[in-house]
């Protein structure tokens, strides 16, 4: 068994962001943490290995920067990586690097393919699902659980309400949810050992990708800029007898509040 | 200052995970309780940590001395008697890595770095502290070995050691020379009584321990007869460097809770962060921890090297580093006001805790003997 695990780095989910003149998100100095939804799916990939042997193979679009979440993702219990990195790739865009994981990953035959939903940063939940979609293999979003019974994997796919078992052929594509499995501390001895695993550097023509199909001009939606979310404004707190508070209270929210 | 390598950055990035989602959540409740907290252990020992810096033959992993002070000073950034957990393996376990034999080695150190065996440190007694020569417990020599009597003080993690590093004096033709021992703590003949009420560092039982008589074999001797305050001088100054990285981390602490809590308490329509006589508090703390980060590596530099004037440089961490954390609590519950004198903050903690560090492992005033010392040398006076 082969599984595929698509790794980002992200800014730490508990930083402080802060943004530049421009609404882009100031990176320097922030702390950068492998993002929490893809180790979700690393746990749950090397669990799987664990019970039924194989392999776990972490493939990243970025830069020599994104090295400490791949190795973080080895320190876990990843078998190797392959990080694709090209002055040409706009990483801001999720086609591109759909593209270049389902390059990557057609190569690689994987069983099983894992990744967070969305990251912890942009959110968007935009590339895998492309990928499955270029690949033509079925996916899975959401997922809080999965079992393999021989060709098939058994997931739970988180719906608003509930949850839905599906049953999946194999190879397809899983996104994690949080719940799916809760991610390992790597010991010592797990991080010293992942120093030994490959990380195999590949640029676009390794992989055979035209430059002009990843580039900033192939993109079709483009993020102009952040804002912060207003800061919330306090309470307010109805004091006084209760029928009096009560009329109050329904005065304001028709009034101030405009909801009645 | 020592800068990390990239997987003892993932290390100290994975202690702090530890310490955010475990033991954050039990400092209150060990400080509370005063009882080892062996669940806290079990999770150092199954995490590697008590093989940080201990050598690669025995199934260490042999990261830096900095690497290992700066995962002691995040533990104790949590909880000091957690980080103390550290600091008594590798003060118990040093004579061995130093001067045990490859046999000694492989027998103990296993062990010791997989979290099976505690051992302490027991060199203090009664009516000698940090003199190593003025020490009465005795080891005769027998036909096959020794026989330790003596009475020890303060000894850390005592309770629930499992084998002690003890010096002891051996009359050789009528002179005493200093020497250590491996002693097994579970022997009938090791009387370890209850554990010290302390000011702080609940949760890291300090006792009292007996040798009645107790009996061991000639390969309990660690290095040689007389070598005893050499190596005790060796385990010191690695404890010593443990202690100032704990103090490291009570300074840390301090300013993260009045930093947090300076900015969220408002006071004339602001918050307390603005006023300068706060602000120049938080600034001083953090020169404090920035200078005691220094200190300790420069200690460590000192430490690997053997340099000369090791005693000196690790004197001068520890006094610095313990200073500086007294003072940081100190102001730490001044910022919180009357909060920071209430137990629901933990800088109540800190503040007790830190004291310790001026005192354990040789008092302040020792260390600037020791210090003051070498300036006589230097000038010849």
């Amino acid at each position: 068994m082969k599984i595929a695990v698509c790794v980002k780095q992200t800014i730490d989910t508990e930083a402080v962001i802060t943004l530049d003149a421009d609404g882009q998100v100031v990176t320097d100095g922030a702390a950068l943490i492998i993002d929490p939804y893809a180790e979700f799916a690393v746990e749950k990939a090397v669990q799987l290995k664990e019970a039924n042997g194989g392999e776990v193979v972490v493939v990243t679009v970025g830069t020599q920067d994104d090295v400490p979440a791949i190795r973080h993702a080895l320190s876990m219990g990843a078998d190797r990586a392959i990080l694709i990195e090209d002055a040409n790739i706009d990483t801001t865009n999720p086609l591109a690097k759909a593209r270049i994981l389902a390059a990557v990953l057609e190569a690689e035959q994987p069983d099983i393919i894992m990744g967070g939903y969305k990251s912890g940063d942009t959110g968007q939940a935009q590339t895998l699902p492309r990928v499955a979609a270029i690949m033509g293999i079925p996916q899975v979003g959401w997922i809080t659980g999965l079992e393999l019974e021989g060709e098939t994997a058994l997931v739970d796919h988180e719906l608003d309400d509930g949850v839905e078992r599906v049953s999946v052929a194999l190879p397809a594509l899983f996104t994690a949810q949080q719940g799916l499995a809760e991610p390992r501390y790597p010991t010592v001895r797990d991080i010293m050992q992942s120093k030994k695993k490959p990380i195999d550097t590949k640029d676009l023509a390794a992989i055979g990708i035209d430059p002009s199909l990843v580039g900033p001009a192939a993109a079709q939606v483009v993020v102009k800029s952040y804002a912060l979310k207003p800061e919330r404004e306090g309470g307010r707190i109805v004091e006084g007898d209760v029928p009096d508070a009560v009329a109050e209270t329904a005065g304001l929210l028709a009034s101030e509040a405009k909801v009645l | 200052m020592y800068e990390l390598q990239e997987e003892e950055r993932m290390i100290l990035s994975m202690v702090d995970s530890v310490c955010t989602d475990i033991i954050a959540d039990r400092a209150a409740e060990i400080d509370e309780q005063d009882e080892f907290p062996q669940d806290i252990y079990d999770v150092l020992a199954e995490q590697g940590l008590f093989g940080l810096a201990m050598p690669e033959e025995q199934g260490g992993f042999a990261v830096s001395v900095n690497c290992w002070a700066q995962c002691v000073a995040r533990l104790a950034e949590e909880s000091p008697a957690v980080a103390l957990m550290l600091f008594v393996a590798a003060i118990g376990a040093d004579a061995i890595m130093t001067y045990g034999t490859d046999e000694q080695k492989n027998t103990y150190l296993p062990e010791i770095i997989a979290g099976e065996k505690k051992i302490s440190f027991a060199m203090t007694e009664p009516n000698a502290g940090s003199d190593v020569w003025s020490l009465t417990t005795s080891a005769k020599p027998t036909e096959n070995g020794y026989v330790i009597s003596g009475n020890k003080m303060f000894i850390s993690n005592a309770e629930v050691a499992d084998l002690f590093c003890v010096f002891a004096q051996v009359d050789v033709d009528g002179e005493r020379k200093p020497a250590a021992f491996i002693v097994d703590a579970h022997d009938e003949r090791v009387v370890i009584s209850a554990h010290e009420q302390k000011l702080g560092l609940h949760g890291s039982p300090t006792c009292p321990i007996f040798f009645d008589k107790v009996e061991v074999a000639s390969d309990a001797l660690i290095g040689e007869v007389g070598q005893g305050a050499q190596i005790a001088f060796h385990a010191l100054n690695r404890g010593r460097i443990a202690l100032a990285a704990t103090a490291l981390g009570i300074t840390r602490a301090s300013l993260k809770a009045s930093a947090t809590y300076a900015e969220g308490r408002k006071q004339f329509g602001q918050p307390v962060f603005d006023f300068e006589a706060v602000s120049f508090m938080l600034a001083d703390m953090r020169i404090a921890a920035t200078a005691s980060h220094g200190l300790i590596d420069d200690a460590i530099d000192a430490f690997v090297n053997d340099a000369r004037d090791v005693k000196e440089r690790v004197a001068a961490a520890k006094v610095f580093c313990s200073d500086a954390a007294q003072q940081a609590a100190t102001n730490a519950v001044q910022i919180h006001g009357g909060y920071g004198f209430c137990k629901e903050y933990p800088v109540e903690r800190y503040y007790r805790d830190a004291k310790a560090f001026t005192i354990l492992g040789g008092t302040n005033q020792i260390q600037r003997r020791i210090i003051a010392d070498e300036v006589r040398k230097q000038f010849a006076l």
